[in-house]
């Protein structure tokens, strides 16, 4: 665990008045640490049109960062400089004077749509510049990616792994009570925002999941009333149905990592199989043949092994294989029962939902079983989804009776930082995609 | 079925009070009570299959093992089925909401297949009768109580004309 979650290096605890010894680095530990502060200048207008884009790119870029609880903004009224100019030198005894350990300036042009951002990162505790300045160029209207690309770059240089902002997820959205619930697939960028709909509800749609590179999604309709696999373009939104030998009472779909196969259930009278299924040609392969139930599979990062869950044992447990099918090992051996387990981006954990003593739990575990962790507990916790870099889980929370409703929530892998996503309506099964290029 | 009488009674009553033509309204009302009243004493009816036959049978929590009461509905099922032999029939299974997604569709898909292979044991053509599963997707009790519950954990048989399907 250690090599993944964040620790500060004890200098930064140490208050303002020592110098660091080396340069600005967030490591990830296990520990309870204090947030590391920054701060953010407004970024630098080039010209009048960037005035109102250069103070929201500002904000966002500090909300991204503060979001995690890995950061903590220190206020602009705190400031001692400035920096209005994106080029001026920087005066860091200022910033060292209010404890800021990193400060971020940026420089917004506009013309026409064209929208232009200029960042650099500072350490202000060894007086330097983190990496070189970085320039990223859009359009007006997605002015909130170009924020996110800051802040995933500023976030990568201070952390030395990988952001999650500029990315998005793929979930059902809901309305309606729970005895005549309308589903629909929907988009949304990994804070909520820019949420559009990708199918309408006159079908039961669930669990979509994206393609590794985020250009298709997998879902489940039971548009039939019996439910099948469909694949969606997310530029067309075009839809079409997955063609794999007896493709009815196929579920739980999952790309495989290149993009071309699918992992899923099916169903053949009361017994539920893991199959794979090539996307183009439709041909199938049989990979579990046990009578119980087998579902919700899993591929490995190095797509060399399935984790999926399996009731053979009595309840539901959680087993892996080879990606080509054979034996299984059982990896979970808690008590309760333990579902829906996705292999994280990194490959060293599992997250899965845990269903124990009439509660339910997002929790992560090695991948032979061990340093089980608990991340949440309420009525109704399912069906994790680690963000890009493995570092956040995203799952759906409902609540407890007549008037239950499902909403996404965000957890950080350490079980810190829980929090809601910010959504108009109610929302289940989210799937995160990768880092936008 | 006593009280219906009663309703289109008192729904006379009212229409009567309030409407200078009473006959055509009254006539309407006993229409329409006429035609109820027909499906449900109509044996060869799908409404009498569903209320007076019984279109479901229930599951013990994380089981699909047919109980003696669900068995006697579906012999009653069975008698109907072969009766009517215009008839298919979807048996869809159905979760209560204490489980994940994926696990209860494959639970639902358990319970309506115990349904579908029970009546094949008992006469009906297996080409009559499809199974399928909703895991928890369709809930009839909304509360987050075992009352609920227990009338969600079902297997609904719904029956359609052949003709039509």
């Amino acid at each position: 665990m250690k090599r993944f979650l964040i620790a500060l290096v004890a200098l930064m605890l140490a208050g303002p008045v020592l110098a660091q010894s080396g340069p600005l680095r967030l490591t990830i530990t296990d520990g309870v640490i204090e947030p590391l502060p920054f701060a953010v200048p407004s970024f630098e207008p080039e010209n009048a049109e960037a005035a109102q884009v250069a103070a929201d790119i500002t904000r966002l870029v500090a909300l991204d960062l503060s979001g995690t609880g890995l950061f903590r903004e220190t206020p602009a009224s705190a400031f001692i400089s400035a920096h209005s100019s994106f080029a001026q030198t920087v005066a860091y005894p200022d910033w060292r004077a209010i404890n800021a350990q990193a400060m971020i300036s940026g420089a917004v042009t506009v013309s026409g749509n064209q929208l232009i951002v200029k960042f650099r990162l500072y350490d202000v505790f060894s007086g330097t510049e983190m990496g070189g300045g970085l320039q990223f160029a859009g359009t007006v209207d997605g002015w909130r990616r170009m924020a996110h690309k800051v802040a995933d770059a500023a976030y990568s240089r201070i952390t030395g792994e990988g952001g999650y902002f500029d990315s998005r997820i793929v979930f059902v959205s809901e309305s309606g009570p729970k005895d005549n619930r309308q589903k629909r697939l929907a988009i949304m960028d990994f804070d909520g925002a820019n949420m559009q709909f990708l199918t309408d509800s006159s079908a039961l749609v669930l669990a979509p999941r994206f393609s590794p590179t985020g250009d298709r999604v997998l879902y489940t309709s039971f548009a039939s009333g019996f439910p099948r696999i469909n694949v969606l373009d997310v530029t067309s939104v075009g839809t079409r149905q997955l063609q794999t030998a007896d493709g009815e009472m196929a579920f739980s779909p999952r790309f495989s990592r290149d993009g071309t196969q699918v992992i899923y259930s099916l169903a053949n009278g009361g017994n539920t199989d893991i199959y794979r299924g090539d996307i183009a040609s439709g041909a199938s392969t049989r990979l579990t043949s046990a009578p119980s139930i087998e579902t919700a599979p899993s591929l490995s990062p190095d797509g060399s092994q399935i984790v999926f869950e399996s009731d053979r044992s009595g309840t539901q447990q959680m087993y892996i294989m080879s990606a080509s099918g054979g034996d299984a090992r059982r990896i979970s051996f808690g008590e309760g029962r333990y579902a829906t387990p996705v292999w994280s981006p990194r490959g060293d954990l599992i997250a899965f939902t845990k269903q124990n003593a009439g509660r339910f739990h997002i929790g992560v575990m090695r991948t032979d079983g061990s340093e089980e962790r608990l991340l949440t507990a309420s009525f109704l916790d399912e069906g994790p989804t680690w963000s890009p870099n493995g570092r956040v889980i995203m799952f759906m929370r409902e609540t407890q009776g007549a008037g239950g409703t499902s909403s996404l929530y965000s957890v950080d892998v350490s079980g810190r930082n829980l929090k809601p996503v910010p959504l108009p309506n109610g929302a289940s099964d989210p799937s995160w995609g990768p880092l936008q290029p | 079925m006593t009280i219906l009488p009663k309703i289109a009674l008192m729904g006379l009553i009212v229409i009567t009070a309030g409407c200078t033509n009473p006959d055509r309204f009254a006539a309407g009302a006993n229409d329409a009570n006429d035609a109820a009243q027909a499906g449900v004493n109509d044996p060869t009816s799908p409404l009498f299959f569903n209320q007076t036959i019984g279109d479901r049978v229930l599951f013990a929590v994380d089981t699909s093992t047919l109980t003696d009461e669900g068995k006697a509905i579906l012999d009653g099922q069975v008698g109907w089925l072969q009766s009517n032999a215009d008839y298919l029939a979807i048996i869809e299974g159905h979760a209560d909401e204490q489980g994940t997604r994926e696990y209860n569709i494959s639970l639902g898909f358990r319970r309506s297949n115990a349904v579908r292979e029970y009546l094949v044991s008992k006469g009906v053509p297996a080409t009559r009768l499809r199974a399928t599963s909703y895991g928890k997707e369709r809930p009839i009790q909304v509360c987050s109580q075992e009352s609920c519950y227990a009338s969600n954990r079902r297997a609904v048989t719904v029956i359609s004309l052949a003709s039509l399907s």
